[in-house]
């Protein structure tokens, strides 16, 4: 059950968006068609799927191991865009400069980012007790203000016909595309590396075992002698670290440059992503793609069936929901009471 | 003098009001024992409701009842969730938000480039003729008005009613709550669709009275600030109160400093809001037996009768 929960949420999803397509006046099969099916119907459209699954994959596997631990970082947006700030200053201060370890110096400077910003909610955390949902939420509403303050002002390009946004980057600090003709790039194998490196901590390190007990018997870690702090802290700063990669990997590919808004709320797709891989980091991978093809949907559902783009949202929230709700079927049984009466039908109790 | 602070001190009433509705709200909810963290997506949900109803009635009273309506209806989900099938209450709360954002975005389309009238304040007779208080407090919405009743009825109910006190018992042991034969389940039940309802009304004086427009998520984390209000008060509404004015000031003031050409970008003076709420948070939360003392000792956790 516990994996096919998931798969049952996705298939309400899909009912609820067919529902959905008939009172729009849309017809159902055809609008599920061109949501779910045409964006991948090509080459191009799988290398898209696969570019946009590498954030969230990426993300997505630095906050389960936290939620994992009930550290509950939901700043990744924040730290997302912080990546993108540090990585991106960076490629403006190699200007002419670049060399082959340019792009690397980015990446290290993209990741200690989003790892600093989520410092913050951890330290104020462990200091000082303060939540970190809502500390490290609050960071991101900062992050965006500052992102935005930087393209407007300092880091404006002084060519770009005063639009807010940064020079772009020169070509060798670009992610090396993987298949030439399409937007896919080399960040797709750094998200399968994050991937892997997450599931080798999880399951085969002695840290990754702490924070398991961590999130499941607060009382038995705390018995047994595992810091709480450095569970919080990891937590944190994993997800972090893997927001900060993705932003990094935004500006550094597709973007190019520093822009206004360089995520469509990836930050928080992620969370989802997680819940839905099941805190694992190969299902955070293997949900992604989901994710990621609820974004493409989106895009074609706004140029084919003229609907806000922003059906993305709301089918990434039902998902969400349905999740939550088919999880009843992992810690209960349903069944049929024989005695009459309101109660009959009820969820039992099981395990 | 009195001249200069009038306008600065009624905008700062005006700023606080929808903290105020969400966070005594959820208020409410969270003495129950009921984490609910989808304020913001409840508030955007009231926030369009209210201003399409408001658009297509053109009564901003119709506005508010249908942001009430709509906030309620999102708390229902999240109870269904949490209360019903026993989810995890910070997962739905999370969902709640994220699902509020995308349904507002969706829905909400089509009255981007819609403007409302702005609405005219309902002056108090005699009373806003007051200096100074007068036009400050007696010249101001009416949903501002009633804020301040919510505010009375909230305090009277939690502590001076019999069904307050079954309530917070519920929040503080569900268990014993239950044993005494209470119906928790449906006391949170309740508590959940009031705090969602508040919350929608928050939003719709959002959208429909203090700058009557709809914008894709135009609460920007009021709703997550109502949440750290909530604990800044250490869970007391006089203090909700407070604080929901101490935010409404800093938004405020904000403003009132870039329109003096203060040489600050408007950018950092914009993240105030955001960086006071992780300040008062750390002031309060640093010693955790203040929190540990007046927190419900039930909260966020599920509760399930025959366990």
């Amino acid at each position: 059950m516990r994996y096919l929960s998931p798969l049952l949420a996705a298939a309400l999803t899909i009912l609820v968006g067919y529902a959905l397509f008939s009172a729009l006046g849309r017809d159902p099969l055809a609008a599920l068609h061109a949501f779910f099916v045409r964006p991948v119907s090509t080459a191009n459209g799988v290398a898209e799927l696969l570019l946009k699954a590498s954030p969230l994959m990426m993300i997505a596997t630095g906050l389960a191991l936290g939620f994992r631990a009930n550290v509950w970082n939901i700043g990744a947006e924040g730290q997302l865009i912080l990546g993108a700030i540090c990585g991106g200053g960076v490629a403006l201060h190699l200007e002419g400069a670049a060399s082959g370890w340019g792009l690397a110096l980015m990446v290290v400077a993209g990741a200690l980012g989003g790892m600093a910003w989520a410092a913050i909610p951890a330290f104020l955390r462990t200091r000082f007790n303060a939540s970190e949902i809502l500390t490290s939420l609050m960071l991101t509403y900062v992050a965006a203000l500052l992102l935005s303050y930087l393209v407007h002002g300092p880091w404006r390009d002084p060519q770009g016909f005063n639009f807010p946004q940064s020079r772009m980057f020169d070509d060798a600090l670009l992610f090396p595309l993987l298949v030439e003709g399409t937007r896919l790039n080399a960040s797709f194998l750094l998200a399968l590396a994050v991937v892997a490196a997450g599931w080798v901590f999880v399951h085969k390190s002695f840290l990754g075992y702490q924070m398991r007990v961590a999130g499941l018997a607060d009382a038995a870690a705390r018995y047994a002698g595992f810091s709480a702090t450095r569970t919080v802290w990891i937590g944190m700063l994993a997800g972090g670290g893997a927001a900060g990669l993705a932003g990094l990997a935004e500006v550094a590919g597709p973007i190019g440059q520093l822009t206004p808004s360089i995520s469509p709320g990836y930050g928080f797709a992620a969370i989802i992503v997680a819940f839905v891989g099941r805190l694992n980091p190969v299902g955070c991978a293997l949900a992604s793609l989901l994710m990621s093809l609820l974004y493409l949907g989106g895009e074609q559902a706004q140029m084919e069936l003229r609907l806000p783009a922003a059906i993305t949202g709301l089918f990434q929230g039902m998902l969400l929901f349905f999740l939550l709700g088919a999880d009843v079927l992992i810690n209960f049984r349903v069944r049929a009471l024989r005695r009459a009466g309101p109660a009959a039908a009820s969820a039992g109790q099981a395990a | 003098m009195t001249d200069a602070l009038v306008p600065i001190l009624a905008a700062t009433l005006a700023a606080g009001t929808p903290l105020v509705f969400a966070a005594l709200g959820e208020l409410v909810v969270e003495k129950s024992g009921v984490l609910n963290l989808g304020v913001e997506g409840m508030m955007l949900c009231g926030a369009l409701a209210g201003f399409a109803a408001t658009v297509a009635s053109g009564s901003a009273a119709v506005g508010a009842l249908a942001g009430l309506a709509a906030g309620a209806a999102a708390a229902l989900v999240f109870a269904l969730l949490t209360l019903t099938l026993q989810a995890n209450q910070v997962a739905a709360g999370l969902a709640l938000s994220i699902f509020g954002v995308g349904l507002s975005a969706f829905a909400g389309k089509p009255f981007e480039s819609v403007a409302l009238p702005a609405p005219q304040p309902f002056a108090l007779p005699a009373l806003a003729d007051l200096p100074l208080v007068g036009p400050v407090l007696f010249a101001q919405p009416p949903l501002v008005y009633l804020s301040w009743a919510l505010f009375g009825l909230v305090s009277w109910f939690l502590y001076r009613t019999r069904p307050g006190l079954v309530l917070r018992a519920v929040g503080e042991s569900p268990a014993v709550a239950h044993a005494i034969g209470y119906p928790v389940i449906g006391i949170r039940y309740l508590a959940t669709l009031f705090g969602g309802a508040m919350a929608g009304v928050g939003g719709a004086y959002l959208s429909v009275s203090y700058t009557p427009m709809w914008a894709e998520n135009m609460t920007a984390g009021r709703g997550w600030i109502a949440l750290a209000l909530v604990v800044f008060a250490t869970w007391r509404p006089g203090r909700v109160l407070a604080g929901a004015y101490l935010f409404g000031g800093v938004t405020i003031a904000q403003f009132f400093a870039q329109g003096a050409g203060a040489a600050v970008a408007s950018q950092l003076l914009s993240s105030l809001p955001y960086l006071a709420t992780i300040g008062v948070l750390v002031l309060i939360s640093r010693n955790p037996n203040v929190i540990r003392l007046n927190a419900p000792v039930s909260l966020g956790q599920s509760y399930h009768p025959d366990a």
